[in-house]
């Protein structure tokens, strides 16, 4: 025990054979870390930054257009454009369609515009009601009370061929590219 | 046996070394008067962990995290395993009652000054485990994969979107894609399952290792202060004088309160049973009330009646300066007074933190600002407010029925409380203060000018001002008939 001497840390400046390769070990686990960290981080971030998530946003159908009435406003269903194969019922979503002459519509998202939840349509009193936490809005889709900061949201849409088809695939909430796209003039409404 | 038994518990110590640590925990001495009731909330949080990682494996051998099999997996549960409701009803019963109970744990350490010096970290750390309590309670919501816990996650977004700049990718992390899918719940059962539960383990640990080697807080008594320089001299002196040993001394009444915490969640899962599932998560089934389990009620309430200009700051810094608060209490309060009854201000936050709460989550119970979905013509108005009334005003009663004002309004004590009740707004609100309100809303109700016919704003008006009780006349504009009388009297004098 008391022959062996103990290497000490050297205290001088000099660098040691056994500190050099210990610092270099330090160096090869670093890089070793930043190789297998750049795949990681990407896969976490995949639904933020992969090829898919500017693709979100594409052309769904939501049926012929004799479907809905002139005038009034009907439940429409589509089926999200993004689907997994654990997806299940989630990506079927639900959309209130105003149709206000002939060929000029309003999709509205099912989606509150303050936190999400499904708001209703009442046609007698002419309002979107929210149950959540009590938002109101008009029959065009503009806000009428309670805590929403802002009207519906409205999908773009076209109509081809006495088909209705818009521009859906991500849930609508205050931030997301579709809050932005409502206000522009829907493509066949000019 | 018991020779052989002891040799074979040699064998394993001469080689593992851990009776003598465990021994020494067990045994330290601890301040006589913390072998108290009130000292048995720590422990009991314990307990309640390590029971929901039990019952959560239990849950874990049939429960299949994915978006489209979650919801029937917990019907199997429910239905078809053997007291898979059971062991389904002790984990959400065992979260409701963690989450009170380190509420309770946390109010008592604050009480009792045990945040003060040295104890800061263990304080720091203390919540840290709150917000992953918390945190096991929202991800455990989501694993209940039905119609509550996707509009719940819909809430989520909404609120991580109004982040400033990074709010839409956030919310895609969040929900592993673009809406709310398998993923979503997938990555919710990755945090529920294995990140939270690990993180919860380890600061536990450090937790649970700062108590022994700082020692638990003595009971507070009036005046005596705590002071950086001589408080652990004090604790210690204390603590070997006249100290008694954690095991057995105060270690009963944690044991017999765990037990009887075990006892209590088991009695509540046996009677009152599972929490749900309810209905399908199907986002195209739209007749939903969404509401959130009982600890996050009080913001369901908070976030119904806020202002709306100040929702998103008090959303997203609000929190950010509770937990900041809660961090810095330690060091901003490390020194003085222990006892409460020489902290008065401590005792007021609490008392209105509690009462604040309490009060939210008893509105958020029967929604006094929510429309009331199913109140509309089914309905009819009650005989006493048509009794000997006009044509006109019968029409208005119609009006009133059909153009569903009860969603919002209560008459006769049917109805939504959104807005005032009208069995008397007549005294309130002159004729044409009524058509103005109808016409163009405004104080949170929306504007029925496009919606009723002139004919039905007259029948409507006629109706509400028949709406006051027999000993007050209603509500009118004496300056109007002034001004009325005086035209009409010009009119009859000029020829």
């Amino acid at each position: 025990m008391t022959t062996k001497p103990v290497i000490a840390p050297s205290t001088e400046d000099t660098l040691s054979r056994r500190g050099f390769f210990m610092k270099l070990g330090i160096l090869f686990n670093g890089f070793a870390a930043m190789v297998v960290a750049v795949p990681v981080v990407r896969f976490l971030l995949s639904s933020v930054t992969g090829e898919r998530a500017n693709a979100y946003l594409s052309w769904v159908p939501l049926g012929r257009i004799d479907q809905f009435p002139e005038g009034e406003t009907r439940l429409a269903t589509f089926r999200n454009p993004n689907v997994m194969p654990t997806d299940g019922k989630t990506v079927d979503t639900a959309c209130w369609v105003r149709r206000v002459a002939s060929d000029q519509f309003q999709v509205f998202a099912i989606n509150c515009a303050h936190l999400g939840c499904p708001v209703r349509w009442f046609p007698q009193s002419g309002l979107f009601m929210c149950p959540c936490h009590g938002g109101a809005y008009y029959r065009d889709g503009s806000r009428a009370s309670g805590p929403p900061e802002r009207g519906l949201f409205e999908y773009p849409y076209k109509v081809e061929n006495g088909l209705i088809t818009i521009q859906a695939g991500e849930l609508p909430t205050p931030g997301s590219a579709i809050a932005s796209l409502t206000g522009e003039k829907p493509p066949c409404a000019s | 046996m018991r020779i052989m038994m002891g040799k074979i518990g040699e064998w394993f110590d001469h080689r593992l070394q851990l009776a003598a640590p465990i021994r020494e925990a067990a045994e330290h001495p601890v301040p006589r008067n913390t072998a108290s009731w009130f000292y048995v909330f720590g422990s009991a949080a314990l307990t309640v962990f390590l029971m929901q990682l039990v019952t959560g494996i239990l849950l874990a051998l049939i429960y299949v995290p994915s978006a489209g099999e979650a919801w029937s997996s917990l019907q199997a549960l429910n239905h078809q395993v053997t007291l898979g409701w059971f062991i389904r009803a002790m984990h959400g019963w065992g979260s409701n009652f963690m989450v009170a109970i380190v509420l309770i744990h946390m109010v008592q350490v604050f009480l009792f000054g045990a945040h003060k010096y040295p104890r800061e970290l263990t304080w720091v750390v203390g919540v840290f485990l709150l917000l992953m309590t918390l945190g096991m309670a929202f991800t455990g919501q989501v694993m209940r994969f039905d119609q509550d816990a996707y509009w719940g996650l819909g809430i989520g977004a909404s609120i991580a979107s109004r982040v400033p700049i990074v709010g839409p990718a956030v919310v895609k992390l969040m929900l592993g894609g673009p809406i709310i899918a398998g993923a979503t719940l997938s990555r919710f059962f990755a945090l529920h399952v294995f990140v939270i539960p690990g993180m919860l383990i380890a600061f536990v640990g450090l937790h649970v290792l700062m108590v022994l080697k700082l020692g638990i807080n003595e009971w507070p008594m009036p005046g005596r202060i705590v002071k950086r320089a001589t408080y652990e001299a004090q604790y210690h002196t204390m603590t070997r004088e006249e100290g008694a040993p954690f095991v057995p001394y105060a270690v009963w009444k944690d044991m017999f309160f765990a037990a009887f915490i075990i006892l209590a969640i088991a009695a509540c899962a046996y009677y009152f049973g599972p929490f749900g599932p309810t209905g399908q998560p199907d986002p195209t089934i739209i007749q939903t009330a969404p509401k959130p389990d009982y600890f996050f009620l009080w913001l369901y309430a908070l976030l119904s009646l806020l202002p709306p200009s100040l929702e998103t700051p008090f959303l997203l810094i609000g929190p950010a300066l509770v937990i900041l608060g809660l961090i810095l209490l330690p060091f901003l309060s490390g020194e003085g007074e222990k006892s409460w009854k020489r902290r008065p201000i401590a005792v007021i936050t609490v008392l209105m933190i509690a009462i604040t709460l309490g009060t939210f989550t008893h509105l958020a119970q029967f929604t006094p600002w929510s429309p009331h979905m199913n109140a509309w013509s089914g309905d009819p108005i009650a005989d006493q407010y048509i009794h000997g009334t006009t044509a006109l005003q019968r029409q208005g009663a119609l009006v009133f029925q059909v153009k569903q004002c009860r969603n919002c309004h209560s008459i006769g004590d049917t109805g939504g409380q959104r807005g005032p009740a009208l069995d008397s707004v007549a005294v309130r609100l002159t004729r044409d203060q009524l058509i103005r309100q109808v016409i163009q809303g405004g104080g949170n109700m929306p504007a029925y000018g496009n919606n009723l016919s002139p004919a039905e704003t007259t029948a409507l008006v006629a109706f509400l001002e028949t709406l006051h009780p027999a000993t007050q006349s209603p509500a009118h504009d004496s300056a109007r008939n002034l001004v009325l009388n005086e035209s009409n009297q010009k009119s009859a004098t000029q020829p």
